[in-house]
């Protein structure tokens, strides 16, 4: 079966060839992190995380996401997410695995990274991240390659992993909520201090993570002979519409709170945001693009003729993704630290070392995703009655 | 017959599970012991920061080239990376939560001499996923092990203070050394990539010597009593003494963190 993965036409060599020069990409500038400090970095003494810890956040979300489809296919019986629920797990692996990259880039004495087991520290967010995440990687591995064997050999999974399975969902959950925690539990910080945090985290989660799932689903239609499925591709969009306008909804509380309360540490953030805050306006064009982004997608989505077609759909996750990358991988990370606890302001911006290096762990996560989804297109081809 | 009933119980399970996902955090968040407090301190040590007498930029220098050289604090030109265990802030900063708009403009820009305030509840130590920085419960400083820290900076975004620096690059080369190229003191140089921060020279206290700032500015012409250093916990230290007959505030107090400098006048 994994055999599939190293046989494939000239197409499917020149994506992986595409992943690989991302990851030599990244390795490069890694490389050179890693001999100079993260001085080649932009983040410095007042925004002391970046783009990869940004990063890091919106992909937990992706990574917790599967369990839009698990749920409804394993509590549910909802048959219509039968093809769709092996990509998903797909993602959630593919997507854990970067999150973990993320954290590593990140970190100033990566050689000690050993040190959160060695001293295993409950008291710290970090910690029980670090365990979620290996739990849930473990989770989906397991799920994923026992359920899809079974399904190979077109017999029903074992009995001893449904409880597994049901883990797998309030894991799912648990591993976006304590990253939420990890910036949510920080007196120093109003912007994080907020215990809608964790609700709008999984509410942006559920939208970005289906989208993704949706436009890689409609590339899998359009250039394997695997199709999983039309009816099951239109439920994922309406979860997706259903995700986005609570995660709405939650900003708009998160915003009114702030800004009718008018106490200034909780309105600096959002005026640094969308207005800019004594001159520092860098964020403020991603952010109106973002705002725009989300209205225009919601309400296309809301609209059942224009979410049912599929011409279109691919635009609206696109928009999606891309509005959602903005809120986390953009604004949350960077305005924690504004002002700093001392009133300034320090502005950030990635250095190209930083871009590659994101390039290179997205292109890592890419390069297992595409092997994951080679290994399904394979059996599943081959499982079609010719 | 047999596989609905399965079915409904994967559901009742599930939806239950549903809600263990959200309540295993918060459990842990609540079972996380918060053990490292004064009453877990057999002593507390504390600053105590005299505005007025540190009004004297010779004082103010005199405690930061003290540190400086008893640390081998590098120095570094570019702002965004220069480590400081002590530095100078203006009032209004310092204590943004404590002014107000008819205060005068001398008083918001008086010179204020900021530290590690080494919490009764610090919020570092809470976050810390290696335990590389720690509430010592023979004193209560809060400690850096410089060798254990992996440099994820989770400290600095916790810290409320600003009080934390992180090595960006190697610090070597910037620090001060001798005519002989050698560092000025032996306290250990620290490697790029890890956080550091004021340790009140808990090597000095061993010694049974007093931090290095507060023998500083006693030498200077009237910076005597700038910085009194002592235990909190003895009712006869100076620091309690001076904490009891005088007015006194200290930083961002509603936090809950249990500033351990304080300042008067």
């Amino acid at each position: 079966m994994l055999e599939a993965a190293f046989r494939g036409g000239g197409r499917y060599w020149a994506l992986l060839g595409f992943w690989g020069l991302l990851v030599a990409l990244g390795l490069g500038a890694w490389g050179r992190q890693f001999t100079e400090g993260l001085t080649v970095t932009g983040m410095s003494q007042d925004v002391t995380w970046g783009i990869y810890i940004a990063q890091f956040t919106f992909l937990v979300g992706v990574a917790a996401s599967a369990v839009m489809v698990v749920l409804p296919y394993y509590l549910h019986n909802y048959k219509v997410f039968g093809r769709m629920v092996i990509l998903g797990e797909g993602l959630a692996i593919a997507a854990v695995l970067m999150c973990m990259l993320f954290i590593f880039v990140d970190m100033g004495q990566p050689t000690r990274v050993a040190n959160v087991l060695l001293h295993p520290t409950p008291n710290s967010m970090m910690f029980w991240d670090m365990v979620a995440l290996g739990g849930y990687l473990v989770l989906n591995l397991l799920i994923g390659a026992v359920t899809f064997d079974a399904e190979r050999r077109e017999a029903p999974p074992p009995h001893w992993i449904k409880p597994i399975i049901v883990l797998s969902i309030p894991w799912a959950v648990s591993i976006h909520t304590v990253t939420a925690f990890l910036y949510s539990g920080l007196e120093a910080r109003a912007f994080w201090m907020t215990a809608i945090l964790a609700p709008r985290f999984l509410a942006s989660a559920f939208a970005s993570g289906p989208s993704l799932l949706i436009l890689l689903a409609l590339i899998l239609r359009r250039f394997t002979r695997f199709d999983p499925g039309e009816e099951a591709i239109r439920k994922l969009a309406l979860i997706v519409t259903y995700a986005m306008t609570v995660n709405i909804f939650f900003v708009g509380v998160e915003l009114f709170t702030a800004l009718y309360s008018d106490m200034p540490h909780h309105t600096y953030p959002f005026r640094y945001l969308y207005l800019g805050l004594h001159g520092h306006d860098s964020l403020v064009p991603w952010m109106w693009f973002g705002a725009a982004l989300t209205v225009v997608c919601v309400t296309l989505l809301l609209v059942p003729r224009t979410r049912n077609d599929l011409r279109l759909l691919p635009f609206l996750c696109a928009g999606v993704i891309l509005a959602i990358w903005i809120e986390k991988g953009v604004g949350l990370v960077i305005t924690g630290f504004v002002p700093n606890p001392l009133g300034r302001i320090t502005d950030y911006a990635p250095t190209g070392v930083e871009v590659a290096v994101t390039l290179g762990v997205y292109g890592f996560g890419f390069l297992v995703l595409s092997l994951l989804y080679k290994i399904v297109v394979n059996v599943r081809e081959r499982m079609i009655p010719a | 017959m047999e596989k609905k009933t399965r079915r409904e119980f994967l559901k009742e399970a599930g939806t239950a599970a549903l809600g263990l996902g959200w309540a295993l955090p918060l459990a842990a968040a609540g079972c996380a012991p918060r053990g490292h407090n004064i009453a877990g301190s057999q002593r507390q040590w504390a600053m105590v920061v005299d505005l007025e007498k540190i009004q004297d930029p010779a004082v103010r220098e005199a405690a930061q080239k003290a540190c400086a050289r008893t640390h081998n604090i590098p120095h570094i030109p570019d702002p965004q990376e220069e480590i400081q265990w002590i530095r100078v802030e203006s009032f209004e900063h310092v204590f943004e939560d404590q002014i107000h708009g008819a205060m005068p403009p001398h008083e918001l820009e008086r010179s204020v001499l900021v530290l590690c305030n080494h919490c009764t509840n610090p919020p570092c130590v809470r976050v810390c996923p290696t335990q590389a920085t720690w509430k010592r419960e023979s004193d209560g400083i809060v400690m850096m092990d410089m060798h254990r820290c992996i440099g994820c900076r989770y400290c600095m975004a916790a810290c409320p203070y600003g009080s934390r620096s992180f090595n960006w690059r190697d610090p070597r080369p910037f620090i001060e050394t001798d005519a002989e190229g050698k560092f000025l003191s032996d306290f250990p140089t620290r490697t790029r990539g890890v956080v550091e921060k004021c340790n009140f020279c808990a090597e000095r206290l061993r010694d049974g010597l007093e931090p290095a700032c507060v023998e500083a500015v006693r030498e200077v012409p009237g910076g005597e009593g700038a910085l009194v250093f002592g235990d909190l916990t003895d009712p006869h230290s100076e620091v309690s003494h001076i904490l009891r007959e005088t007015p006194s505030r200290a930083r961002r107090v509603t936090l809950g963190t249990g500033p351990n400098v304080f300042y008067i006048g």
